[in-house]
């Protein structure tokens, strides 16, 4: 046996028991729960009613949606983040504040604005549309949606890491002989990557989840625009319950597999840092 | 001549961070910007390398007047104190950076990255990421990277600061070689007068923004030009005496002070070493109690208090020690060898004086 460490703070025991209760209750037991109820029907059957045409056109929607709005917010939520905390100018605590607006905004009402807003005959729909550029009722409304609940998630994460970010590292590049472009493609976007990479993934989680704001801007037309999160409400007011856990637990497991992949670029990406 | 700043000033907003400061650099010259945190010594560091620009004044390097030119132009190599090397690059590539940039040949960029590792002993470690070396390891990585372009001047940012005293010491020495090694003008920042004594081949001492003296250790030690500098580099005792009748007096020590007016106040100092001691009590004229003993390796600091209260700093070596048969709490009899009138600051010192010996015994009949 090794000797006991000294702990200031004891309650190791006490912490973890209710981590792992905590973790069972909320997240564990609610999942295997979906699973076992999925598992009511027959393999056949369960793969009939989750291929459908039409669930498969919801996922393609709900997840290409969210890849898409999760690298929008990669790269504007990076510069946002980049100026907020480079720069100062008038007005910057506004913007910042502004930043948490999707966290805090029911959904719901953001997608009602944004539907409104991007209507044929809406405040900016009146001179897109014309143009050909339909942001409500289509994929692009969706895609419009998810960019406006995930924006927080990259920024939020990026800000405190460029804080630290030592300023040296660029000076000293500068010695060197280094530009601008060159000390930013070389030393600071690789060091951000992984920091880059956690932000797009909690957008993109935010994106997969999300329901209240595409309800309303997507028209939830099947095969067009309708996302899975809607399907399984869809299912679920036909009373058909077995229909609507079977596609809440594809989305679950896809969702996983995604973040797996995620978590391993994040990784690799880190791979030199401690 | 390496590097010359003429009348160069600085400017943050309101406050002053370099005044009017004007030095040049010899070639192949090791020299210290010396100063207590705050004084601008850093600013010039980085003044000259053109990480700031100066509000006013001129910085040449080799004859160039590079005030317009950009810093990645300047050709000097920069080492921050806390290295900031590149996390995301192997040491290889860390090194090898600056000479990517200049487009050199990769053959000639590997032949001259493993002539580095080398020199600063880093063989094998060219794979190792920043966040897989030690603390010496990594200072060493960053003074290969600035020195791998072969810069026309090294400026090196407090290089001993993050390390403990141990390694400090080492690398001290370390620096040393290289520079003997190398040849290459080299300028570094500290706050430790020790430390600057010891490295360098000239001394330029600032405070708050002014340039007070510069020079070779020795002179900044024994030919202080100012009040500053004198209290700043080494151990000393600073008195403050009243002038009566040509003498100046402080408790009961008393110095020849010719040429003061009755009732003015003069300060003098003198080194803890001119403070001469005997265990017999009638040899020196002022009779002291040894209070406390600092055991510094070699050499012991002594401190002593006067009948009136005053504390003064003496220096010996152990044999001294010894031979007096000295203790915390013994009597001794004292006295001060020579002292040095000391002006207000930024004001030129006068030369040093030799107290006459038992001068009490001398000072009622007017010297």
């Amino acid at each position: 046996m090794a000797a006991q460490r000294f702990r200031v703070l004891p309650g190791f025991g006490l912490t973890m028991g209710f981590t792992l209760f905590y973790l069972s209750a909320i997240v564990i037991i609610p999942i295997a729960a979906l699973f076992l109820k999925s598992f009511q029907l027959s393999w056949a059957d369960f793969w009939r009613v989750v291929t459908t045409d039409r669930a498969m056109a919801a996922y393609k929607l709900t997840f290409g949606a969210s890849l898409i709005a999760a690298l929008i917010n990669a790269i504007f939520g990076t510069i946002l983040a980049w100026v907020l905390v480079r720069y100062t100018f008038p007005g910057k605590k506004f913007i910042d504040a502004l930043v948490d607006f999707p966290f805090a905004l029911p959904t719901a009402v953001a997608g009602l604005t944004l539907s409104n807003l991007f209507a044929g005959n809406g405040w900016l729909g009146q001179f897109l549309v014309p143009l050909g550029i339909k942001g409500a009722f289509t994929p692009l409304g969706v895609i419009i949606a998810l960019t406006f609940v995930g924006m927080p998630f990259a920024v939020r994460t990026l800000q405190p890491v460029l804080e630290n970010l030592d300023r040296g590292v660029e000076e000293v590049a500068a010695t060197l002989g280094a530009g601008r472009l060159r000390t930013f493609v070389k030393i600071i976007a690789p060091t951000l990557l992984p920091t880059i990479i956690t932000g797009f993934a909690l957008s993109f989680a935010r994106a997969v989840g999300e329901y209240g704001s595409i309800v309303f801007i997507s028209g939830n037309k099947p095969f067009q625009t309708e996302i899975a999160p809607y399907l399984i409400v869809f299912r679920l007011e036909e009373y058909d319950y077995l229909g609507a856990t079977a596609i809440a637990a594809v989305l679950l497991v896809i969702s996983f597999v995604i973040l797996a992949v995620i978590n391993y670029l994040e990784s690799w990406a880190g791979r030199y840092q401690r | 001549m390496s590097i010359e700043l003429k009348s160069v000033s600085k400017q943050f907003g309101e406050v002053a961070a370099v005044n009017n400061v004007t030095f040049s650099v010899n070639e192949g010259e090791l020299l210290a910007l010396l100063g207590p945190s705050g004084g601008g010594k850093t600013t010039v560091l980085r003044m000259i390398a053109g990480l700031e620009v100066p509000t006013e004044g001129d910085i040449y390097i080799r004859g160039q007047r590079v005030n317009d030119i950009k810093v990645q132009k300047r050709n000097i190599g920069f080492v921050f104190q806390n290295y900031a090397l590149f996390q995301n690059m192997n040491v290889f590539k860390n090194i090898a950076f600056g000479l990517k940039i200049k487009k050199w040949k990769s053959a000639d960029i590997k032949a001259r990255v493993r002539e580095l590792l080398e020199l600063l002993g880093l063989e094998g470690l060219d794979k190792r990421y920043p966040h897989q070396l030690s603390g010496g390891q990594r200072q060493r990585v960053a003074i290969a990277r600035a020195l791998a372009p072969k810069p026309s001047v090294l400026l090196l940012d407090e290089p001993f600061g993050a390390v403990d005293a141990k390694i400090r010491q080492e690398l001290r020495e370390w620096l040393v070689r290289l520079h003997h090694d190398l040849n290459v003008t080299t300028l570094f920042v500290t706050h430790d007068q020790e430390e600057a004594m010891e490295v360098s081949n000239r001394i330029v001492i600032f405070s708050r923004g002014n340039l007070e003296q510069i020079g070779t250790p020795r002179d900044v030690y024994e030919q202080p030009a100012n009040e500053f500098v004198a209290r700043f580099i080494g151990v000393m005792n600073v008195l403050e005496l009243e002038v009566f009748k040509n003498v100046g007096r402080a408790g009961e020590l008393q110095f020849p002070a010719p040429g003061y007016a009755d009732g003015e106040r003069i300060r003098i100092g003198f080194r803890p070493f001119s403070v001469q001691i005997s265990s017999d009590l009638n040899q020196f004229p002022y009779q002291a109690v040894v209070r406390q003993t600092y055991f510094l390796g070699v050499m012991l600091r002594l401190e002593l208090e006067l009948e009136s209260g005053l504390l003064l700093r003496s220096r010996m070596s152990k044999e001294e020690y010894a031979n007096l048969a000295l203790y915390d709490g013994k009597k001794v009899s004292l006295q001060i060898r020579n002292y040095r009138i000391l002006s207000r600051e930024h004001e030129p010192l006068g030369p040093e004086l030799t107290a006459p010996e038992k001068s009490s015994l001398f000072v009622g009949e007017g010297i």
